[in-house]
């Protein structure tokens, strides 16, 4: 027994990190969110049950964050990063290759500059008096002032930027895994394009659809750094998605209380979409 | 050679399969254009001393916005401390994954799959979201501001991504030559270190790598943990060019950029040589 114990003691100083600051967090996340604390003052503090759950339902700036949230996420995960990134794999494998070496470089680039650095990048691009304007103009196109007029297509593009090259890497090595013969045979027997695409290529990396969307839509939950350098949720409240939201109402308004609590929503959405993508792995393995 | 393709592209499906490759081309081209046009102007902007929005090639391009941020305060400082709450964090995450990944690999057990399972759960989960605590629970215990806290914070977040990869990097080592160190008389810590790690040098890399690039670009957590300027990061530092000086100097920020980016894409570059381009994070996506 002793010497089972001591086989597994190697998992002791990892278990005692996650234990202490990410568990430990979790539950403090709980306890807080049925407090009603604030940021000065930590005595005043007091049990308020689940006030703070109504207060979110019944507040229209948490609905609007809420409603944000889902077309960030649908936009710039789903639409954006997850088609684009299919289209992409699609083409690289059939492009030449000094095309796909620049391609590759350029949407790697993209992902693995630091979030702040992507931020202030595309802050310049959307910016009134930025490149894509500048573009416009010569296009002889009507030009607008994208931060302002349309600030949540504005930081869900900035996303799609920035995230598409994971989506496209997880679907070149799922893409690479289809048998050769399949798609040839489909061709020879007279499949158009988007029929192949549709009845052969699709079902076949169905997996990896899953677990792509599952890993995109974890990532733009958590988004912050993008939304703060481009727009700091505004103009107002404009691309207010929730982690901006609970941290302007932890921070700007002191309700450590209530930040918490959209938090333990933000969590539990997270823990859903988890749960998901551990069943999709396990029929896999 | 020549007759042999001149033949070849008499075949309908030959001809089709040239069009489509340039058709492919064309589109990828266009996508790496608009991927492309940010990135022109951090590099145009950094290397312009009038440096504007706009991406424009610079009248006279200098280094002067590199001289001007190359000072203590704006560059030297942030990237310092970037580099001490990253890599003591990197080093604390690769050695607990490493050890914890050991009995994980190589033991059989009914509780080693549902800790696996805990450990990707709570990879997937969004960290921003257990910040406002996190920020609480740093004041009571009076860890708020100090840089070993955000450290030890980041190496928490980054642990089960990290002790994912590694156990399925072990599981690639052959348990035979162990075995032999173990007739030999050494110790579990021993074949860890002087058998089983130096094997997976390359998967170890990887993960070392992985998370310290993580955690280089990681803005929200010591945008939350840290307040005193002298010990902000340079992720978070990088703010000032827009509060204290007036007007934004784009040229110097931009220089500011390229610095603070150059040391991640270059040890992405590293790991994405070492295991060939398709690098997907392998293990980690397909289980």
């Amino acid at each position: 027994m002793i010497r089972r114990l001591l086989r597994w003691s190697p998992l002791a100083p990892a278990t005692v990190l996650l234990l202490l600051f990410l568990a430990g967090p979790v539950g403090y996340c709980g306890y807080l969110a049925v407090t009603d604390t604030q940021l000065t003052g930590q005595e005043s503090a007091s049990f308020v049950g689940l006030a703070n759950f109504r207060h979110a339902l019944a507040d229209p700036e948490f609905r609007n964050a809420v409603l944000l949230t889902l077309v960030f996420t649908v936009v710039s995960a789903l639409l954006g990063q997850n088609t684009l990134g299919l289209a992409l794999a699609g083409l690289l494998r059939r492009a030449s290759r000094p095309v796909r070496t620049v391609t590759g470089a350029v949407v790697i680039t993209a992902w693995v500059l630091p979030e702040i650095v992507a931020g202030f990048l595309l802050y310049t691009f959307f910016e009134r008096r930025g490149t894509l304007n500048a573009v416009l103009a010569w296009l002889h196109l009507p030009t607008q002032d994208w931060l302002f007029t349309l600030p949540i297509l504005a930081v869900s593009f900035a996303n799609v930027w920035r995230g598409t090259a994971f989506s496209m890497l997880v679907y070149s090595a799922a893409l690479a895994e289809i048998p050769q013969e399949v798609t040839e045979s489909a061709e020879v027997d007279g499949a158009g394009g988007l029929r192949r695409l549709w009845h052969i290529t699709l079902p076949m990396i169905r997996r990896s659809i899953g677990t792509n969307l599952m890993l995109n839509t974890l990532q733009t939950l958590s988004v912050f750094g993008l939304i703060w350098a481009l727009t700091r949720g505004g103009p107002g409240n404009r691309s207010q998605t929730l982690p901006v939201f609970m941290y302007d109402q932890a921070f700007v308004k002191s309700l450590i209380g209530y930040g918490t609590a959209v938090a333990l929503l933000l969590l539990v959405v997270g823990a859903l979409f988890s749960a998901v993508y551990l069943r999709l792995l396990r029929e896999e393995v | 050679m020549r007759s042999g393709r001149r033949r070849r592209a008499r075949w309908p499906l030959a001809r089709r399969a040239v069009r489509r490759r340039a058709a492919a081309d064309a589109a990828l081209l266009v996508v790496a254009v608009a991927f492309a046009v940010p990135l022109a102007w951090l590099v145009l902007a950094s290397l312009d001393e009038r440096a504007t929005l706009r991406v424009r090639l610079p009248a006279a391009p200098t280094l002067h916005n590199f001289s001007a941020v190359l000072t203590d305060e704006i560059t030297f400082t942030p990237m310092l401390n970037s580099l001490l709450i990253c890599g003591g964090a990197t080093l604390l995450t690769v050695g607990c994954a490493a050890l914890a990944a050991y009995p994980l690999s190589r033991f059989r057990s009914r509780f080693a799959r549902p800790y696996l399972l805990t450990v990707l759960f709570s990879a997937c989960l969004p960290v921003t979201a257990i910040m406002v605590p996190v920020y609480a629970l740093f004041v009571r215990v009076d860890l708020i501001d100090t840089r070993y806290g955000t450290a030890l914070f980041l190496a928490a977040a980054q642990l089960p991504f990290a002790v994912w990869l590694m156990k399925n990097f072990m599981d690639g080592v052959p348990a035979a030559l162990e075995e032999a160190a173990w007739t030999d008389g050494a110790s579990w810590f021993q074949t860890l270190l002087r058998i089983i790690l130096p094997l997976m040098g390359p998967g170890l890399s990887v993960v070392a790598v992985y998370t310290f690039i993580m955690m280089w670009g990681n803005f929200f957590v010591p945008f939350m943990l840290l307040l005193s300027p002298e010990q902000l990061p340079a992720s978070v530092s990088i703010f000032t060019f827009f509060g204290n000086y007036g007007a934004i100097a784009f040229g110097e920020l931009a220089a500011f950029s390229v610095l603070y980016s150059t040391p991640v894409i270059l040890l992405y570059i590293l790991i994405s040589k070492r295991l060939g381009g398709g690098f997907t994070l392998g293990g980690a996506v397909k289980g």
